[in-house]
């Protein structure tokens, strides 16, 4: 029986829900320090001095340390040459939240007192807070190198003008796209010992064997005596690939004090310090036809890149623009993007990672379409679709070839579950009577490039590869523990591994482990981002675990005195196909895979061990169709979403009740980001919802219950047909809500409303109507 | 950067008596009951009191009693006691409901009416609560005992009529038995502080206050006058926001805030049974 597609609970959750987990902040070695920071309360400014002496002067603090104190040390990696992000920054802060001086003391409360009794005497300096303002013709400048704030420019690929003018219809369309921040509960954490041994640190990260080769490079020591432990991480939604500062700090600090040096961000630090997402502009312009067939696009993507450009941050617009045309057949596409600094906190990647941003932009288009022409926005997904017999697909992206996917198929599926002909009267029967709320439907077919992916895929953005390691380890009992190189950070891993490889093991699934996030364990890694745990780490567990089984299978048949080809296994017995009472259980095999006088003649002791560096020749496409039912209360603008239908296609579902976890999380991001989530800063570049006061994460009342379908077409570049589902509910949400707001106002005229809709920006725009 | 507060000395007292000697004797002190509201301003170092009096465990402060015409609530009394006294349900229902929707099931369990109404947050759901039914607050210091009616109770942002040197020890809230209330909150988030908030208590001496619309937590004067005289809900809602100076955030700027200051006291009227 296999346990591909079986609802296994989660290996994970004894511990995690009894409160046994292990967080580094968990961790508490002897002589333990702790490392506060002083961060700038300036958007832009020239640092004058800071004075240390009153903190260096309070009882219990080790160290008070300023850009001075660290001037032999490279910037933070994974900077852009010339903007470079200090660790500490010596002369000039450029955000509200760049970290000016470091202190450390015996104890959490010491460290804050002293990092408080820090005096820094800043000079402001103009600054941008905006896109708008850092684009402006004389703008205030925040890299020299740059002779204004453009870091890099690609004009459109193509010149669309003939295009647009023979075309029947064009129009336009501006999107922001919302600037969110992670918020994961566990903000950053880092733990580091330097020892004479070596260099331990924990670190709550999601790419543990990246953190590990950057820290012994930036520091020039050997990878050897280089150890990164994550252990159990409390979210990171991308933001914890990031090489956050202070996890360098805290090496440098243990370094210097000769004793483990810990730093917990709090919440207020991490609104600012972790780095945020989204932030793009777009300016869309599309040519079609009466019947909505899109004849043309040009996307134009504006990316805030923050203060400093991060590596990833840079690889953004790249991907929206790679995946601007979404679903569609779409004969012409143009992109153009350019990055802009500004003085608030870096940008880079988020859950989705510039797909999110695409989805939005195609998505709004369509329904701007239908708008335009009358065309139902079903029809106008359905004329345009790539056909289900159309892949593989080239898109106007090198990068991009779609290679599965049946769109119109999870369009139907989702119509089986909306009745579409009822809402639409409802809508009617509530539009003519002023007393009823507003109704509104609003759909997104979307797809998104996800399972990172073929060769140079991550090296682009500073990995050392893009395969993932996976080792399958027969103990001599016959258990088996499997390491991998994606290491998780809440996505349930252990489980959907574990299933795996039970598959291909025949060995039952409490007897396998799964072990991750330590360096010095695994045997390389490259980490769980970009939807790839399953759809390349798990296909090499597959992989490891076949080579192993068919060993295993060797050994079983030298046993049985019986050719390889007739051994099966079965309730972890190995047997002769068809005569079940010659049999050997899993058991031995393993007992004896490690007792020379046993094994087979060429065969080595200890064989039952495979190591994989599972590569992939395509990204994966996973895609699906929602539906957002909103209710518009006329008189406050509440929007309430009443109904939220979504139809998942990630090719093989390794377990569906991971899979809908997933997919909740991730709409409900989506729903947070349309809604509710706006990381915004006033015209000075002062951050204005830096607590989660002011910063909306949803609370679980403010979330609908969704109704989830499935359509399967497999992933054609791995064995299990998985294509990754961790972004997908980010990916496909947000347009399927702003939709259905702008669809029950469009009656007012209203062809689009920003991320977050507002229930003010609503009433001003019912206000405004009477 | 948040969470960690400065340093303090931390004192219990054990009567009321004790704590106002403990006001007196300590420099720069501070009365702790849920901590709800105070703790997290001393994480932000927003606040950085000297010494903290922890008042929670004095058991003469908690609980309430139906004294005949008046309910007596103790004034370090938790929201959940409130929200689930049968007694307070019967005579002061609005009570009831409203300190059910203060922020979420923690919340309620730690903090007390008198902390949030000494507290004297704008945005806070109590102080209306007390002004819409016509309360009066007892209040003990050095001098002995002073009784303040919710009207004057509150004096400006985070300033209420209690000296340093005095306790809130309880809160009289008329019965309002049988009769008609209404409180609507308008939240983006659930469980959050109200953006606009209204209370409406119906019956003889009508009452509807607001919360959020102004410094301090105030009564819709001109509503409430309206009310009194048999004003129709509708002209009623539509005074309000009347002589309010409502504040401005990212949730809504002043003119949203009076709008819905009158769409709410609509719809709290009509619950409270008003047509
Ligand atoms: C996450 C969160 C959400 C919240 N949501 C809401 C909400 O939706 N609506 C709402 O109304 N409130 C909300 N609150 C605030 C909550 O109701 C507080 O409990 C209340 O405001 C303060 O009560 P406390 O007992 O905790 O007071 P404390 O925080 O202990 O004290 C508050 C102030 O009152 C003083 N004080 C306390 N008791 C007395 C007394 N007996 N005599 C004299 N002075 C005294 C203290 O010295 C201090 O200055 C929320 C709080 C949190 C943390």
């Amino acid at each position: 029986m296999s346990l591909i597609g079986a609802k296994v609970l989660r290996k994970e959750d004894p511990n995690l829900i009894t409160g046994q987990g292990l967080y580094v902040d968990d961790l508490q070695p002897a002589g333990c320090a702790f490392m506060a920071t002083v961060r700038s309360t300036q958007p832009h400014a020239r640092i004058v001095a800071v004075d240390t002496s009153a903190a260096r002067s309070i009882d219990g603090v080790l160290a008070a340390w300023t850009a001075t104190d660290i001037a032999n040390l490279p910037a933070r990696p994974s900077s852009l040459p010339g903007m470079d992000m200090p660790l500490i920054t010596g002369d000039v802060a450029r955000f509200v939240g760049d970290i000016v001086a470091v202190v450390v003391a015996a104890d959490r409360s010491t460290a804050a007192d002293a990092a408080e009794a820090v005096i820094v005497d800043y000079e402001p300096l103009p600054a941008v807070a905006s896109l708008g303002q850092a684009l402006a013709t004389d703008a205030p400048m925040i890299h020299p190198v740059l002779q204004g704030n453009t870091v890099f420019f690609q004009d459109y690929t193509e010149d669309l003008s003939a295009e647009f003018a023979a075309a029947p219809r064009t129009a336009s369309l501006s999107l922001v796209n919302n600037r969110c921040a992670p918020v994961p509960i566990e903000p950053n954490v880092v733990l580091a010992d330097w020892g004479p041994a070596g260099l331990t640190v924990w670190a709550a990260f999601q790419a543990p064997h990246h953190l590990r080769n950057t820290i012994a490079a930036f520091f020039g020591i050997s990878q050897d005596t280089t150890r990164v432990i994550a252990p159990d991480v409390g979210g990171g939604f991308g933001a914890k690939i990031n090489f956050a500062s202070e996890i360098f700090l805290a090496a440098a600090l243990s370094r210097a004090l000769s004793r483990p040096v810990k730093y917990t961000q709090t919440r207020s630090e991490c609104m600012v310090a972790m780095f945020h997402g989204r932030a793009q502009e777009h300016k869309v312009d599309v040519a079609f036809d009466d019947s909505g067939k899109i004849l043309a696009l040009k996307v134009q993507v504006t990316q805030d890149q923050g203060a400093y450009p991060d590596a990833t941050g840079m690889g953004l617009p790249v991907l929206t623009t790679a995946m601007s045309a979404g679903c569609y057949k779409i004969p012409k596409v143009a992109v153009s993007w350019r990055n802009v600094v500004t003085n608030t906190t870096p940008v880079a990647a988020y859950r989705g990672a510039g797909r999110p941003e695409a989805s939005y932009m195609i998505e709004r288009v369509i329904d701007l379409v239908a708008d335009e022409t009358g065309v139902d926005p079903i029809e106008v997904r359905k004329t345009n679709f790539i056909p289900a017999d159309g892949f593989p697909y080239q898109t106007h992206s090198p990068l991009a070839v779609y290679d599965s996917g049946n769109f119109a198929g999870a369009l139907d599926e989702l119509l089986r579950h909306v009745d579409y002909p009822a809402l639409k009267a409802e809508q009617a029967a509530r539009m003519a009577d002023p007393t009823e709320k507003l109704l509104g439907i609003g759909f997104s077919s979307w797809l998104e490039i996800a399972g990172f992916g073929p060769p140079g895929s991550l090296e682009a953005f500073g990995h050392l590869a893009s395969w993932e390691s996976a080792q399958v380890r027969v103990q001599p009992d016959g258990s088996a523990i499997i390491y991998t190189g994606a290491s998780p950070h809440g996505q349930g891993t252990v489980t959907t591994f574990a299933q795996i490889a039970a598959d291909q093991l025949g060995i039952d699934f409490d007897r396998i482990s799964v072990r991750h996030g330590d360096t010095a364990v695994i045997p390389q890694g490259i980490g769980t981002m970009g939807s790839r745990a399953v759809a390349v780490g798990g296909e090499g567990v597959k992989t490891a675990s076949t080579r192993v089984f068919e060993r295993a299978k060797k050994i079983a048949a030298h046993l049985l005195e019986a050719t390889e080809d007739d051994i099966v296994v079965e309730n972890e017995e190995f047997h002769v196909r068809g005569t079940p009472s010659k049999s050997v259980p899993w058991s031995q095999v393993a007992w004896k895979s490690f007792q020379p006088l046993e094994l087979p003649a060429g065969m080595e002791p200890g064989s039952l061990d495979a190591t994989v560096f599972q590569q992939v020749p395509n990204f994966s496409f996973p895609s699906g169709a929602y539906c957002c039912v909103v209710e518009i209360d006329r008189e406050t603008g509440e929007v309430e979403i009443r109904n939220m239908y979504l139809v998942d296609d990630c090719g093989t579902v390794i377990n569906p009740m991971l899979v809908e976890g997933q997919v909740h999380g991730g709409v409900a991001q989506g729903i947070a980001q349309a809604l509710y989530e706006h990381m915004q800063y006033d015209e000075s570049g002062v951050p204005r919802t830096a607590t989660l006061m002011d910063y909306l994460v949803p609370a679980a009342p403010d979330l609908p219950g969704y109704v989830s379908g499935r359509t399967v077409t497999l992933n054609p570049s791995n064995t299990l047909g998985a294509k990754g589902v961790g972004e997908s509910g980010s990916v496909g949400a947000p347009p399927a809500v702003i939709n259905a707001v702008v669809d029950a106002l469009s009656h007012l005229g209203v062809k689009h409303i920003d991320m977050p809709a507002t229930p003010q920006k609503i009433w001003s725009i019912l206000r405004g109507s009477k | 950067m948040g969470m960690i507060p400065a340093r303090f000395d931390y004192r219990q007292a054990g009567s009321v008596a004790e704590a106002l000697q403990l006001l007196v004797s300590c420099d720069d002190a501070k009365l702790l009951a849920g901590g709800h509201s105070l703790v997290p301003l001393m994480k932000m170092r927003l606040v950085s009191p000297a010494t903290l009096i922890d008042i929670s465990g004095i058991a003469e402060l908690q609980g309430v009693a139906d004294t005949g015409s008046v309910l007596r609530v103790g004034a370090l009394t938790r929201h959940r006691v409130v929200e689930r006294s049968q007694v307070v349900a019967q005579h002061v229902p609005l009570l009831a409901h409203v300190a059910g929707l203060v922020g979420d099931p923690q919340v309620r369990n730690r903090g007390t009416i008198g902390g949030s109404l000494v507290h004297g947050d704008p945005a806070a759901d109590l102080p209306s609560v007390a002004l819409a039914t016509g309360a009066t607050m007892i209040v003990t210091g050095p001098a002995g005992e002073r009784r303040i009616t919710a009207a004057d109770f509150f004096v400006d942002f985070l300033e209420t009529a209690v000296g340093p040197d005095e306790i809130l020890t309880a809160i009289e809230f008329p019965k309002r038995t049988g009769a008609g209330f209404g409180y609507e909150k308008f939240v983006r988030r659930s469980m959050d502080y109200a953006i606009v908030g209204v209370a409406v208590q119906a019956g003889e001496q009508p009452g509807i206050a607001l919360v959020n619309m102004g410094s301090v937590p105030r009564r819709a004067e001109a509503a409430s006058q309206a009310l009194a005289s048999g004003a129709a809900v509708d002209a009623v809602a539509a005074l309000a926001a009347d002589g309010t100076n409502p504040p401005e955030d990212l949730n809504a700027n002043a003119d949203y805030r009076r709008h819905l200051a009158s769409v709410l006291t609509k719809r709290a009227l009509l619950a409270a049974g008003y047509r």
